[in-house]
């Protein structure tokens, strides 16, 4: 597109973004600070994504981008056609064909190959930031490899709640060396990330920090020896694929409770729909809980 | 007693500007041993302990700590990581505001766990067993291991932090005004506590603080100071009954006899 470098970056800020990349790239799980730019979309929205993508994207690429786990939502759209006027590049849905893939909140359900590289958008890169609010001081602790704080957030949560309560963000050690935040993807995705064949990176852009895993790394999410780490995930089938083994999103259907359990992966869905897979297409009836009506009547205005 | 220390300083001197906070100094201490640093308010007692250790650095002068494999190691001329290393395992602080130690938004048996955390232990029940164990072992009931710090009283916060510190079973610790903030009945009750674990652990303690009957209580020696310099120093009993120096004598006469 006239008036734009390829790709919307200049020439001098993708080479000091790729110099960012080799160096986490050479040490798994380690931050790495860089010059993040003003992108013309607000911070949140995958500013450091996008330009981790834009530093790596060449004109022969094919670019997917993932939402919530969907190809068709707004943040998802709006990425894809940014790089597809700017860098011309050929855009995808489909997991199998793509090149590059731009994610936040999902690794597809796809095995990712050794030709594929996957970059995560990220709002907060500092696993730790929830212990220790002095950046100085978590610096200090990834560096001397001090990691029992976070142990002790496990700890809490087995205590209060029988088992681990982190959802997604769930913690990883990196290579046996660094912890790390997986950006809010769920846990269920976190075994995905270990001995991947893709090369993964990791953009904050608000944040001013890159990361990444180089392919076939080792990634370890935390846990005990007694409670060892599980993977959770709605105990439905999708209805519109049938789908016993992906991650679900639960869609509200109307307004008396009814809900749908779908993949969250739409591609994946779409292809296994391809393929002759079929659920039930009908919504759950929520039965109403007891005691709904006692409590409705006691309420005083 | 051996012949060889376990930490020792020696000529230990640190100015604040023009304020003397150090001059001076030397330090020894065995293992097994309670050590009392006494003195008024800004005599240099704190600041003496931060540099021994190795949380603040001296002007001039050195401190040497044995390893129990007896190699000696310069505290300030350690690397970073090992010095932290020494402080998570084998050495101990205890604050004055057991606040300032205790994760206030953790309960008490993550609490009593991090340092067996931070030092590789990765078993649930086992940090349990052993974080129930030690809350016994400073007299909080074991059912509270579930409970937050901010529940318990200004004793029991101050026991806890105890338990966290010994749970690694630490050769040396660091006490500053551990009694310090208590009324009379919860202090007599933790010095007593104190004196129990130390003696039974045999755990070395250099202890500061401005209360004699705390020193007394507690330290097998006792080292007074004044402004920066060690006006005297000897066993506890000696010094406290027979004092030489003129400000020793001050501090033992003025304190109140109930």
């Amino acid at each position: 597109m006239n008036g734009y470098n390829f790709a919307y970056l200049d020439e001098q800020t993708k080479r000091m973004i790729r110099r960012a990349l080799l160096k986490a790239v050479a040490i798994p799980g380690h931050q790495v600070p860089f010059g993040s730019r003003e992108m013309p979309l607000p911070y949140g929205w995958g500013t450091g994504g996008i330009q981790v993508t834009a530093s790596v994207l060449g004109a022969d690429d094919t670019l997917k981008v993932i939402d919530q786990g969907a190809d068709d939502t707004t943040n998802a759209v709006s990425i894809r056609r940014f790089f597809a006027r700017t860098a011309g590049v050929a855009t995808t849905t489909d997991t199998e064909q793509a090149t590059i893939i731009q994610t936040r909140h999902r690794i597809p359900e796809k095995k990712l190959r050794e030709d594929q590289i996957i970059v995560y958008q990220v709002p907060q890169p500092e696993p730790l930031f929830k212990l220790e609010s002095s950046r100085a001081e978590t610096r200090r602790m990834h560096a001397l490899a001090e990691y029992g704080a976070m142990h002790v957030r496990l700890y809490e949560d087995i205590t209060r709640f029988g088992q681990v309560a982190i959802s997604y963000d769930y913690p990883v050690m990196v290579g046996g060396r660094f912890l790390m935040a997986p950006s809010p993807i769920p846990a269920f995705d976190n075994p995905k990330m270990h001995m991947m064949p893709a090369l993964q990176l990791f953009g904050a852009g608000r944040e001013k920090r890159i990361y990444a895993i180089p392919p076939y790394t080792e990634v370890r999410s935390l846990d005990f020896e007694d409670h060892p780490f599980r993977t959770t995930r709605a105990p439905h089938r999708c209805a519109l694929c049938n789908a016993d083994n992906s991650y679900l999103d639960e869609v509200v259907t109307d307004d008396r409770g009814g809900r749908m359990f779908v993949c969250s992966d739409t591609d994946h869905c779409e292809t296994r729909q391809e393929a002759g897979h079929a659920g039930t297409g009908e919504a759950l009836v929520r039965e109403a809980p007891v005691g709904s009506a006692a409590r409705g009547g006691g309420m005083k205005p | 007693m051996t012949d060889e220390t376990l930490l020792s300083a020696r000529d230990l001197s640190l100015h604040f500007g023009k304020i003397p906070a150090l001059v001076g100094v030397d330090a020894d201490l065995w293992p097994g041993e309670v050590l009392a640093v006494v003195g008024e308010s800004g005599s240099g007692k704190t600041t003496l302990l931060n540099v021994l250790s190795g949380r603040m650095r001296a002007d001039a002068g050195a401190v040497w700590y044995r390893d129990p494999a007896r190699r000696l190691h310069d505290v300030h001329a350690m690397p970073a990581p090992a010095l932290r290393a020494l402080h998570r395992s084998d050495w101990g602080f205890v604050h004055q505001n057991p606040r300032d130690n205790l994760r206030m938004a953790v309960s008490a048996g993550g609490n009593v766990g991090e340092r067996l955390m931070a030092a590789g232990n990765r078993h649930y029940g086992n940090i349990r067993a052993e974080a129930i164990d030690w809350l016994t072992q400073v007299e909080i009931d074991a059912d509270r291991v579930d409970d937050m710090p901010r529940t318990f009283s200004g004793g029991m916060l101050q026991r806890l932090q105890i338990a966290r510190t010994l749970v690694t079973h630490p050769r040396l610790v660091f006490m500053d005004e551990p009694t310090g903030g208590l009324d009379v009945s919860v202090q007599a009750r933790l010095l007593d506590l104190i004196r129990s674990l130390v003696a039974r652990l045999n755990i070395a303690v250099v202890l500061v603080t401005h209360d004699l009957a705390v020193a007394r209580l507690l330290a097998h020696r006792i080292m007074v100071m004044q402004r920066g310099v060690v006006v005297e120093t000897g066993l506890t009993d000696q010094v406290l009954d027979d004092p030489q120096h003129a400000y020793t004598q001050l501090l033992v006469s003025s304190v109140l006899q109930a």
